[in-house]
Parts: structure tokens; C-alpha cells; sequence
């Protein structure tokens, strides 16, 4: 992706993310999407991360980030627990992408989800005139060397939210180092959604009350001990 | 020695300190204990660095793993020993001494000219022995609240610490919440495991199995060295991971050959016994049991770290070790769970270190990064760099 389009869809999610709010950005890198937040809209910043270098980086810029995996480390978090979950160009590389929407849905407000899309039409030129995997400004990678495991289109994204009752509220299509207001699906290298679950009604408003196991992701069994006592607990009240 | 004149001429160190005392609890303020036992008069032996500032927000109160002592940082102006956290403590470094005013103290319970079994006890003159009540972590902490009361601290910038350390600083944030802006808690637990507890108690029973042990009372007559010695070789093998006792030692011989006798034919049973025989010399066994015991009985877990229904403006760094198999990262996972639900301002990093539980002690330059960064953080509020621009 060129610098270019980097700035476009952060200066896109600045644009959306109301100041002060709580947000919790899943991948988040060295913190180049949440520092500006933190310093420009004096958000409450929560980062997740996998790389232990890139939370490094993070800790330098004063971000709080918690190493953990997407798919298994946002079960512990109480329904609503944020305004916004950011899903920013780490979606196609999670494998369980539906329970992390869901789970992202349940403990944030707004979900607010930045994409690369496949059928852009360079992509389409790659694979129907080369027949070629594509690779472009979005998705960079050779084949055999991509963090990448999938790969969907904006209309696949639509499908997929109408499908499972989402409600998207704000769509923003972004090429090169414009947006793109013409056939999306055909000229935008990337997308950025926000999403709410509409008609969603979260099971409890009490703070400390755990998700049902149905939306799990994970089946690490050390969680499942921890949260049972909070569990117990609440209860027990 | 060499370590200490290298001290001295490193222009990044405290240089040399001298250990203070402070007591409290004298007849009719007694230290309430959480056995229901009282325990009086209080000492408790403590360094400071740097200067504490005008409104006192730039202390820190560093707590020492199982076997430390209130020395962690500067040479020591008794025995030119060089303190146990030097690296980390000091101008520029980690906890930056030209910024904060740090804090260490010897828990309760311990040998290093804090009350415990090897002290005094006032009613008999004799030392307390098995007389010493059962103490516990919370009781660790509740003494070093009157320390900060009397250097006339009201909240600390942070508490931190490793180990058992660590467990100190998750129990400063479960009863003085208010009192503590920060903890870092390093390679530690919310509570003991069964397999910890099961390593503790061979160290206890390997002590209390030496004839010389007395039943605890084998002051004035020599410490049940053999025991002790066993216990901390035990200790030593847990603290180190299976990749690093390969790279320290391999299969390396003493000597050239099998000595087909029971000495130590290998280098690591060498390193165990130099490790065992040291430990003798400058720990009591007694607050060895007592200390053992009292990391056992910590269990902060469920609504014990924060109740239930309150908030919590405490900022949290958790750091763990992917080697450490004594307190393994899932230990720290199992915090940041609990952090997480309860919307609790936290980073955790687990390093990858192949030190094993060592690795809070030696692994420097990663451990510097993020205690110095999130210190900042919490000292001056975010830094504005200017280079991430939108």
C-alpha cells in the first residue's frame, strides 16, 4: 500500500471516530492509526497486537496495547465496553472472521472495518488477461508470501453483512489517493465500513458479565477458568 | 569486587548507598497480621535513589522477588555488593533516577535486616524462631504502607516489581488502590499454581528434613546448611529454562573424565552446588520457609484484585517471559483477563527470552524499553513526537 493510500483511510477513520470516545483497535501495529487518535481526538486507546516489537513501538508512543491473538483475545471484555472496535487491514488476515466481527460487534458501539478490496480492477486485469494472482498498491504480496488468508471483495462485504443482519452505517471507498465515488467494487483498492449490530439487544448492560460460549472463539481452557469465577461472582450478586 | 569497582566508575550508576531502618508498631500499635497474630515492634531495612520532588509524585516503590533484599540498586556501603536490580535502576536508565525517587524495602519476613524468624523477639529476648507468626503477602504490603506514610508519600507513581515482587504489586493496587497511579508486574501470578506450591514444599521439606534445622531453632548453633543448600539448588533449576541450562552448560565434565563417584562430574551440578553452598551464607532458612509459605497462600483472583462494581484508575504493564516456565506467561494472560473486564487501562508484552524465570533479572534492554515508556506515560501524560503525523 503507498503512504498515500495509508494516510487516506486513517485520515478516513480519524474523520469518523468521535473525540473522547473509547476505542479498541484490533492489530493495531506500531500505533500509527491510534496515536494520532489518542493526540488529536483525546480518545481512551486500547490496542491488541501480536507482534511484541510492534507493541514495543507502542509503548514508546505512549499507546496501551495488549499482546494477544484477534481471534481469542476479545472474550474477557464485557458487552459495550467500547464506542468503537477498528478493524483496520487486519480482517483478511484472521481465519474465524465472522466470530470476530460478532465478538467486535458485541463489546463496541460501532465497529469500524478498513479492507483491501480483491476485485479491484487492476486485480481483475491481473487474473483475466495474465492469469496471474493479482498484486497491487492493497495487496501487495506475492502469493506464497502473504500474511493474507482472505480475500473478499466490497460486494462479498455486503453480502456478508446483509446476511448476518448488520447494519452498515457509513461506507467510504478509497483509491489510489482519492475516494471513489464510481463503482466501488470495480475502482476501489480499499473500503472502510462501519458497522453496528442493528436491533442488536446486548444481553446485559452489568459490567463483569461473560458472552455465551456460543460467540467463543478461542478454547483456551486458562480463560475459561478465570472467567468462571468472575462468573461465580456476578452470580453470586 | 570487580563488579562493584566497575560500579564505581560507571557514570550511570547511584554509586554507593546505605541501607536505612525505619520501625513502627511499637507496644499498642501493633501490626495486625492476617493470621490474627500481632506482630510488634516493626523494622523494616530500606535503600532510596534520587529525590523525591516538591508535590511527591515521582516515587516508586520497587518490590524484591523471594530471596532479595532491600539493595537493588548502587554499591552497598557494607559489603560492596552490587544491588540486585542494578541495570534497571539508575541515572538513564529504566526507573530513571534523575526523574524519580525509588524506593526498596526488605519484606517482613525476611533475613535482610527486616523483622522475621531471625530477629529478636523483644518479649524473650531470644530470636523468634517458629515463634515468628505466619505472615502473608498482604502482610508485606500493609508494612510497607507505614514506610511510605513515614517518607510522607501519599500516592506513588508506581509499584513494580518481579516475581514475588510482582505479586507485591498486584496486592499494593488490591488494598491501597487509591495510593498507586501504576504497577508494573513482572513474570508473576495472580495467585500460586498447584504446581508451584508442589515446588515450594519440597524447598520447605528438604529444609525441615536436615537435623540441623532444629525445628526452626538452630540460632547460636549454625543453620541447617545441607537443607537449605538443596532447597536452593531446587530453586535454581526452576528459575532457568531448559534452552539455557543447554547453552550454559551442555554436557560439559569438571574434568576430563567420569569420576564413576557421586561428586559432581558435570558443570551444572557444579554451578547447583556453588549456587546451594552461596545461598547458605546469606539467607536464613527459617524466612525461607516463612517467605515460601507466604507466596503460596497468594491468591488474588476473581474479585479479589478489584471489587467487584468499582473502577479502577490504576494504569497496569504486565511483562512475561515466553521461556519462564515457573511463572508461565499464562499467568500474566490470566491478569490481563481479568484487566480486560474490568476496562482496566493495561499493556502486557510477553518477551522472548530464553532465560527461563531469570530473564526479569538479565533481560535488560527489552524490559528498559517498556517500563521506561510506560513510566513516562504515567509521569507526563502522553509524549507528543511530532512524527505521526496524519
Amino acid at each position: 500500500m503507498t503512504s498515500d493510500n495509508i494516510h487516506l483511510d486513517h485520515k478516513i477513520i480519524c474523520s469518523i471516530i468521535e473525540p473522547h470516545s473509547r476505542v479498541l483497535d484490533l492489530g493495531c501495529g506500531e500505533g500509527e492509526l491510534l496515536y494520532p487518535l489518542v493526540r488529536d481526538k483525546h480518545v481512551r486507546a486500547q490496542g491488541i497486537e501480536l507482534n511484541d516489537k510492534a507493541i514495543q513501538e507502542c509503548v514508546k508512543k505512549g499507546l496501551s496495547v495488549f499482546h494477544d491473538d484477534i481471534e481469542s483475545g476479545l472474550r474477557e471484555y464485557p458487552d459495550a465496553s467500547f464506542d468503537y472496535v477498528i478493524l483496520n487491514q487486519s480482517m483478511q488476515e484472521v481465519k474465524k472472521v465472522d466470530c470476530v466481527i460478532q465478538e467486535a460487534l458485541r463489546i463496541g458501539t460501532k465497529v469500524v472495518i478498513g479492507f483491501p478490496n480483491f476485485a479491484y480492477i487492476k486485480s481483475r486485469f491481473a487474473l483475466f488477461f495474465q492469469g496471474k494472482s493479482p498484486i497491487t498498491a492493497s495487496l501487495p504480496y506475492l502469493w506464497y508470501d502473504t500474511p493474507n488468508v482472505r480475500f473478499l471483495s466490497i460486494k462479498d462485504f455486503e453480502v456478508f453483512c446483509a446476511g448476518k443482519k448488520i447494519r452498515i452505517v457509513e461506507a467510504h471507498y478509497l483509491g489510489e489517493k482519492t475516494r471513489v465515488r464510481f463503482l466501488p467494487n470495480l475502482f476501489a483498492l480499499n473500503a472502510v465500513f462501519v458497522l453496528t449490530n442493528h436491533g442488536y439487544e446486548p444481553q446485559s448492560k452489568m459490567q463483569g458479565v461473560i458472552p455465551s460460549a456460543t460467540r467463543d472463539c478461542s478454547t483456551n481452557q486458562f480463560r475459561c477458568t478465570a472467567l468462571s469465577e468472575l462468573e461465580f461472582h456476578n452470580k453470586k450478586r | 569486587m570487580k563488579k562493584a569497582i566497575r560500579e564505581k566508575t560507571n557514570h550511570n550508576s547511584i554509586g554507593v548507598v546505605e541501607t536505612q531502618y525505619y520501625t513502627f508498631a511499637g507496644p499498642g500499635n501493633e501490626l495486625n497480621l492476617e493470621s490474627g497474630e500481632k506482630l510488634s515492634p516493626v523494622t523494616l531495612a530500606y535503600e532510596t535513589y534520587g529525590t523525591l520532588n516538591s508535590d511527591q509524585s515521582n516515587a516508586i516503590l520497587v518490590l524484591h522477588a523471594l530471596s532479595g533484599d532491600a539493595h537493588a540498586a548502587g554499591i552497598s556501603l557494607d559489603d560492596h555488593s552490587v544491588g540486585w536490580w542494578n541495570d534497571m535502576i539508575g541515572p538513564d536508565k529504566a526507573f530513571d533516577t534523575n526523574r524519580y525517587f525509588v524506593v526498596c524495602t526488605n519484606v517482613i519476613g525476611g533475613c535482610k535486616g527486616s523483622t522475621g524468624p531471625s530477629s529478636v523477639n523483644p518479649a524473650t529476648g531470644k530470636h523468634y524462631a517458629l515463634d515468628f507468626p505466619f505472615i502473608t503477602v498482604a502482610d508485606m504490603v500493609h508494612a510497607q504502607r507505614h514506610l511510605i506514610d513515614h517518607l510522607g508519600i501519599d500516592k506513588l507513581l508506581c509499584v513494580a516489581g518481579g516475581s514475588m515482587g510482582g505479586m507485591q504489586a498486584l496486592q499494593w493496587v488490591a488494598s491501597y488502590s487509591n495510593r498507586v497511579r501504576s504497577a508494573i508486574v513482572v513474570a508473576s501470578t495472580l495467585k500460586h499454581s498447584p504446581q508451584q506450591i508442589a515446588f515450594n514444599e519440597v524447598v520447605r521439606q528438604s529444609i525441615m528434613a536436615d537435623p540441623s534445622w532444629h525445628e526452626g531453632d538452630y540460632y547460636g548453633c549454625g543453620q541447617p546448611e545441607k537443607g537449605l543448600s538443596v532447597a536452593r539448588m531446587i530453586g535454581h533449576i526452576t528459575f532457568m529454562s531448559d534452552k539455557s541450562m543447554e547453552d550454559k552448560f551442555s554436557r560439559r565434565l569438571k574434568s576430563d573424565r567420569f569420576s564413576f563417584g557421586f561428586d559432581p562430574d558435570f558443570e551444572v551440578e557444579r554451578y547447583l552446588h556453588y549456587r546451594g553452598l552461596n545461598f547458605v551464607k546469606r539467607f536464613d532458612a527459617n524466612s525461607y520457609l516463612y517467605i515460601t509459605k507466604a507466596i503460596d497462600y497468594f491468591d488474588l483472583s476473581g474479585m479479589k484484585l478489584i471489587p467487584f462494581r468499582k473502577s479502577i484508575s490504576t494504569r497496569f504493564l504486565i511483562i512475561s517471559f515466553k521461556s519462564d516456565w515457573l511463572y508461565p506467561s499464562h499467568q500474566s494472560q490470566e491478569i490481563v483477563r481479568l484487566l480486560k473486564n474490568r476496562h482496566a487501562d493495561a499493556t502486557y508484552c510477553e518477551l522472548s527470552s530464553t532465560y527461563g524465570h531469570d530473564a526479569f533479572l538479565v533481560e535488560i534492554k527489552e524490559q528498559t524499553t517498556l517500563i521506561k515508556h510506560f513510566l513516562d506515560k504515567t509521569f507526563n501524560g502522553y509524549m507528543v513526537t511530532g512524527k505521526h503525523d496524519i
